[in-house]
């Protein structure tokens, strides 16, 4: 039965990503994933991904640049969304300032190394 | 502890003995590994007179911090009593609870792997639980020297058993093996301790703690094997990560590290770029070249995040696992509890544009 369940979804195989990415087997559509990329030398990008719509990534973005002191952006991603996009290693910054106010951390994804 | 040895005071007699039985233990197993430590420390000095030597084992101490204090601590104490217990057992307790718990994480290495190759594995996963001990213990002692005007004894007691804590870590992180003198050394106490359990003489009920050191007593003394198995678990050689030039880095056994966890390199490898936002690719000769700079200590970082999600049983936390692929979704079942799940595929999310946007711009 579950096999028949699973080859029900088949037929979309083809029709490249129909779940847009940002959904997937599990329920993992409404993690916030926070992630690291290295850029030259010692510098590093910090990547918001995955806010929930009840938040103005806008905002967000200008009350993480004055907190944390750094630049960042707004990325218009044709899968993700709105990506905030930060300079430096700002993720524990991110983790610490959101679940301040108030997102559950087991919403939030934190990857990298 | 040796800055303590040297100053000779027959009122700190007491103290004095015990910090000579304690050093004992950390130097003698490195000295000659084939002398085990004193198994038991007679409580009579050489002259003759009885001393109280503390609690020799964790449990031992829990049974004193119970019965043991109302009768050489006066009236005024006895409320701080109360205090000291509950600011010491759960201590006792969490301690216990890591001993058991570093083999459950990660599981037993069913699997066959050559424990020798896989030892530096494992002397940092102690490592790691080692630094946090120290911390604890540190912070325990500071409370300690607060309260000690009020029970100077049993603070004593207390800060000598942390710093038999950490000797006993420092053996651990010499050999492994080594570190099993000190275990053993608090076995035998409590195998003897059951029997003369103090309820018996008077009609009072016995107490949790009471019972919890009677079960842990009984349960070491039955099967002693508990206690060995520490060098079971499941280890992993850690990442061996070499610089190519600036800005590549190499992940040198990451064909070993993979045949060690059950898995296709591919899979892990596309798990490795995907947490690490990087690229890279497969040698020639096995070894995997990751764009970017990373430490072994990185790398390991996402390697256990890994194990935690893709190799470990999330129902019975052992490493035995097989992970297949069915329908585009992969399932992990359990080899020894028969557990069947689906995983998350892996997903490397948004990737920032780094760099020159040539590619773009055209």
């Amino acid at each position: 039965m579950n096999v028949q369940n699973l080859n029900s979804f088949d037929p979309f195989a083809d029709e490249g990503d129909p779940l847009g990415g940002n959904q997937d087997v599990g329920s993992q559509q409404n993690y916030l994933h926070i992630r690291i990329q290295q850029r030259n030398g010692r510098k590093t990008l910090t990547t918001l991904q995955g806010l929930p719509k009840e938040y103005d990534p806008k905002k967000l973005l200008k009350a993480f640049k004055k907190e944390f002191a750094c630049n960042g952006t707004l990325v218009d991603d044709e899968e993700m969304g709105q990506v905030i996009q930060l300079q430096g290693d700002q993720r524990l910054k991110i983790v610490k300032f959101l679940t301040e106010e108030g997102i559950p951390k087991n919403t939030i994804k934190l990857h990298g190394f | 502890m040796a800055a303590e040895q040297p100053l000779f005071d027959p009122s700190l007699k007491k103290r004095k003995k015990k910090a000579v039985a304690f050093t004992e233990d950390p130097l003698g197993p490195e000295a000659d590994p084939t002398t085990p430590a004193p198994t038991t420390i007679e409580n009579t000095t050489t002259n003759g007179d009885v001393v109280d030597l503390g609690p020799t084992t964790a449990h031992e101490q829990m049974k004193r911090s119970l019965d043991g204090a109302p009768d050489n601590v006066d009236a005024v104490d006895e409320v701080k009593e109360d205090d000291d217990f509950k600011a010491m057992f759960p201590d006792g307790l969490k301690k216990k609870k890591k001993k058991k718990d570093i083999p459950m994480d990660l599981g037993e290495d069913g699997s066959g792997a050559s424990a020798a190759a896989a030892a530096p594995a494992a002397t940092e996963d102690l490592d790691f639980s080692d630094i946090k001990k120290k911390k604890k213990s540190t912070k325990k002692k500071a409370m300690e020297d607060f309260e000690k005007e009020l029970n100077e004894a049993k603070a004593k007691d207390e800060a000598e058993e942390a710093e038999a804590d950490d000797g006993e870590h420092l053996n651990e992180l010499d050999e492994a093996d080594l570190g099993d003198d000190p275990f053993a050394r608090n076995e035998a106490p409590a195998g003897i301790d059951s029997g003369t359990e103090p309820w018996l003489g008077s009609d009072r009920d016995y107490t949790y703690p009471e019972l919890l050191t009677r079960f842990y007593a009984s349960l070491h003394a039955a099967n002693p094997s508990l206690l060995t198995s520490t060098g079971k678990r499941y280890t992993i050689a850690p990442p061996q990560i070499l610089r190519e030039g600036v800005r590549k880095s190499i992940f040198a056994n990451v064909a070993d590290i993979c045949k060690r966890m059950h898995r296709q390199p591919e899979h892990v490898i596309q798990f490795l770029f995907a947490e690490m936002g990087t690229t890279g690719s497969v040698d020639g000769s096995g070894r995997l070249v990751i764009k970017g700079r990373f430490q072994p200590k990185q790398v390991e970082n996402v390697l256990r995040r890994y194990i935690v999600e893709y190799v470990t049983c999330k129902t019975c936390k052992s490493p035995d696992t097989l992970l297949t692929k069915e329908n585009r979704i992969f399932f992990m079942s359990c080899e020894s509890c028969g557990s069947r799940r689906s995983v998350n595929a892996i997903k490397s999310g948004f990737q920032a544009q780094v760099g020159r946007r040539k590619a773009t711009a055209q």
